[in-house]
């Protein structure tokens, strides 16, 4: 028996020494997992970029499997849906986990983002992980938005109506720029069809080629911690930072607990509630599309309901669109607005704590009344809360680098 | 930032999001319809409401007689005796042979499909709307619901034919509303208004059923899926805090 | 150290735990994506069993439906025929359906549940032509050895009044006999074994 469970040893080791000279097989273990070497005082805002992955990978899956049903056609789109959560066997579950993903993998993002915000993961030297970060966001947008439509419900139809109508605000090239998106003189069947094809092959091909980028980038400077210090400046006499640990296996196992109860939250959604309310899959959309009938109500999926109540507030069309772009462009720029000498929130005084605080609830509260009717007083609100979503950033430049800050520790605190 | 602030913040997050979410319902004061998609008899009388009353006009294209059998508790020949009308097959959908451009002409509008009316309004939606058709004073057809439908109430017969009696209401603003006040039985009805309320309530069941026939089994495979994953988690837990010794 | 020991054993008997169920799971979640390969509830009812009436059967005559997106044939036999069919055993590549794909309640060389009626897949099992239906007796230009049978026009394959497959033709087998019963003596159905479903 151990003469067999030796010989099998060696086999699998020659097979793999094997490999090795072909493929960097050992370099990449070491250099990315077993000789990794992650800040030890991670905390809850640490999962989110692991759980970020899981979900675009199941997102993938998912995707895939649904293609296998779904008919990208006006005609055909709405009716081969139901038939995915009728006549397919399972594919209520597949169709479930696809619509639940869209929502968690917006959910882990913006956890993911804030996390950045306490920490300043975003600051030197990770500024180009957080604009490929931001990159990945606005993909991530026009991924989600594209594969709302393809159900080719009212909302679905009406939603892609009013979206890319937005484009018809630039002046001159308005019009054909929408006539080019569309390609067709109303949202049709052409639209669908190439709104299919960049859901299903373009964006993904482009966010898996970011998310590698990266991946890389992060790899190349080391993570940031919630002290905001560098774990490398502090290395021991190995060239070990003294309080790094690997990330096989501690990082490993821990991420593994993150997936098992981040699990038991989707599974949740999924088999239990996965309609949310009306917030994951709105009822609109189970009335197929009709270019006749306008809905009461044409809104976004609440995940891009805080920019949609930026545009709102504006009264006229073209500003709207601009200041609903700024508010998202100039996120790219934060690791440049953020002057101040420290990193972490722990450090920086409490001007900081309530300037983020407040960026946070103007955040939630746009994105409640982006869902909203609209009245009058609604409106005033949006406005209110859109000044201090601005606000934010024009105060951070302002302040960051006068306001005082605590003492940083030399070594990680928990 | 500490914990506790954090937490708060989330909670008034989860809370804010959970109150919009109820707030739909009781925004329009509906009445709890209270079906039961476990009550297999509700459902099968549902079944049976709907293709004597509703099944001559409105389709059901996404559903098959088959499902029917299967997730209703009734055999094939059951469904095909008592539920099926038309020539077609066990396999087949619940589709009608009316034309939807003729059915514009004689109704107004063409009867929608009725496969997805469950999760587009709701059961309550339905119940009501289903309770609250009447014969307004110009003698046509209305409804609590619709205003102006196009539908007649089929079933008149079990309900019997209700009238408003109207009042005046003045708003805030100092203008005079009319408003119904209740309602007059006029022509007296089949069934007695609590064995309406069944009928009512077993067909909107069995519309809120159609549109999402795969529901309870979904709730039941979920139960297993998390008490599953819960127990993985805790093997993961210790796992993870046995190699987390190592670290301090 | 010894206490290192029991950390080790106790880290060995963790992953192990947590992989082993771990496996366990992904293997029963592995389960539905791989059953919706599985012909839809719409494919099932297009492919439902075809109920024939062949009342109106004439003898010698041949009807066809369709099943499953194939093309089936009834042939009424008048008793000549079925009687004729011991004589083409020498000629045949597999008289007795050793290796036919026929289900298993049909036996003998009628090939069928009521010898009268023969019920084949007409596909000729080359690649799939529909051979004619050639009933005469005596010698044919395709066929010295002919008691009546299909030819198929595309290849040359020659089959037997019971679908049965001559020697030295392109055609492998024998035609094959879908699953099918008879409802009562007027109808047959398709797809539907005598005693179930298919």
């Amino acid at each position: 028996m151990a003469k067999t469970a030796s010989s099998i040893g060696k086999r699998a080791s020659a097979f793999f020494n094997w490999l090795d000279e072909r493929l960097p097989v050992s370099e990449f273990w070491n250099n990315h997992l077993a000789k990794y070497y992650a800040p030890k005082n991670f905390n809850f805002w640490y999962y989110m970029g692991s759980l970020a992955l899981l979900v675009l990978v199941m997102q993938i899956f998912s995707g895939i499997m649904l293609t296998m049903h779904y008919k990208p056609s006006a005609a055909e789109a709405f009716a081969s849906v139901e038939y995915i959560m009728r006549d397919v066997d399972w594919g209520w579950m597949i169709r479930y986990m696809h619509s639940t993903g869209a929502s968690f993998f917006f959910i882990l993002i913006y956890l993911h983002m804030f996390r950045s915000l306490l920490y300043g993961s975003h600051r030197k030297p990770r500024e180009l992980l957080w604009v490929l970060g931001m990159l990945l966001y606005v993909m991530l947008m026009a991924e989600a938005f594209m594969g709302y439509v393809l159900p080719w419900g009212q909302m679905s139809y009406w939603g892609a109506q009013v979206i890319i109508n937005l484009f018809g605000a630039i002046p001159k090239i308005g019009e054909p720029l929408t006539q080019w998106i569309r390609g067709d003189f109303f949202i049709s069947d052409a639209t669908l069809n190439r709104f299919f094809a960049l859901h299903v092959i373009a964006i993904p091909l482009g966010l898996l080629a970011v998310v590698v980028l990266h991946l890389a980038a992060l790899h190349q400077t080391g993570s940031n911690n919630p002290d905001g210090i560098e774990i490398k400046k502090n290395k021991g006499p190995d060239g070990i930072p003294l309080d790094g640990i690997p990330f096989h296996p501690y990082y490993t196992v821990k991420d593994i607990f993150g997936v098992a109860v981040f699990l038991v939250l989707f599974s949740f959604v999924l088999f239990l509630w996965p309609d949310v309310g009306g917030l994951f899959l709105e009822p609109d959309n189970f009335t197929p599309a009709n270019p006749l009938v306008t809905p009461l109500h044409i809104k976004p999926v609440w995940y891009f309901t805080p920019f949609y109540a930026i545009l709102k507030a504006v009264p006229d069309k073209l500003a709207g669109v601009l200041l609903m772009a700024t508010s998202v462009v100039i996120m790219f720029f934060i690791p440049w607005l953020d002057r101040s000498p420290v990193k972490s929130i722990r450090y920086k005084g409490l001007w900081y704590k309530i300037l983020l605080a407040s960026f946070a609830v103007a955040f939630v509260r746009l994105g409640m009344l982006g869902m909203a009717a609209g009245t009058p007083a609604q409106t005033w609100e949006m406005r209110v809360w859109t000044l201090v979503y601005f606000m934010f950033y024009v105060l951070l430049f302002f302040l960051s680098p006068r306001m005082k800050t605590k003492a940083v520790p030399e070594r990680v605190t928990h | 930032m500490n914990k506790n602030t954090l937490s708060l913040i989330f909670a008034a997050i989860l809370l804010a999001a959970m109150n919009m979410t109820a707030a739909a319902s009781e925004e329009e004061g509906l009445e709890p319809s209270g079906v039961n998609l476990r009550d297999m008899a509700s459902l099968q009388h549902g079944a049976k409401l709907f293709v004597n009353y509703c099944l001559g006009c409105h389709s059901a294209n996404f559903m098959r007689y088959n499902r029917l059998a299967e997730d209703l508790g009734m055999s094939k020949e059951l469904v095909m005796q008592n539920l099926v009308f038309s020539d077609a097959k066990i396999g087949d959908t619940m589709s009608i042979a009316m034309d939807p451009a003729q059915s514009k002409q004689w109704f107004g509008k063409t009867p929608p499909d009725l496969s997805l009316i469950g999760r587009s309004r709701g059961p309550d939606w339905l119940f009501a709307y289903l309770k609250g058709f009447y014969k307004d004073d110009k003698g046509r057809w209305n409804n609590t619901m619709l205003p102006n439908a196009a539908m007649p109430n089929v079933l008149w017969q079990l309900q019997g034919i209700q009238t408003p009696v109207y009042r005046e209401d003045t708003d805030e603003a100092g203008y005079k509303h009319r408003v119904i006040d209740h309602f007059e039985t006029v022509t007296p009805a089949q069934e007695s208004p609590e064995a309406f309320e069944e009928t009512a309530r077993d067909l909107a069941a069995f519309l809120y059923y159609l549109s999402e026939p795969a529901k309870v089994k979904r709730k039941d495979v979920g139960v297993w899926v998390l008490l599953y994953l819960v127990l993985f988690a805790l093997l993961a837990y210790l796992l993870k805090a046995e190699y987390w010794r190592d670290v301090h | 150290m010894s206490s290192d020991d029991v950390n080790k054993g106790r880290r060995r008997f963790l992953v192990a735990t947590t992989s082993a169920v771990g496996a366990v799971g992904v293997g029963l979640a592995a389960v539905p994506f791989i059953e919706s390969w599985l012909p839809s509830a719409k494919a099932q009812a297009v492919g439902a069993p075809v109920e024939v009436n062949i009342s109106k059967l004439e003898m010698g005559q041949l009807l066809k439906v369709q099943w499953r997106g194939r093309t089936i044939g009834i042939l009424r036999r008048t008793q000549e025929m079925i009687d004729l069919l011991t004589e083409n055993d020498e000629w045949l590549l597999d008289p007795q359906s050793k290796n036919a794909v026929q289900p298993e309640y049909i036996r003998g060389e009628a090939r069928a549940e009521r010898p009268e009626f023969l019920v084949l897949n007409m596909h000729c099992t080359h690649l799939g032509c529909i051979p004619r239906l050639v009933p005469q007796v005596g010698p044919q230009p395709f066929e010295k050895h002919w008691n009546g049978g299909f030819f198929c026009p595309c290849h040359k394959s020659r089959f037997d009044l019971s679908g049965r497959v001559y020697k030295g033709v392109p055609a492998p087998s024998n035609l094959h006999i879908p699953p099918y019963s008879f409802v009562d003596d007027h109808t047959v159905i398709i797809g539907v074994n005598p005693h179930g479903a298919v």
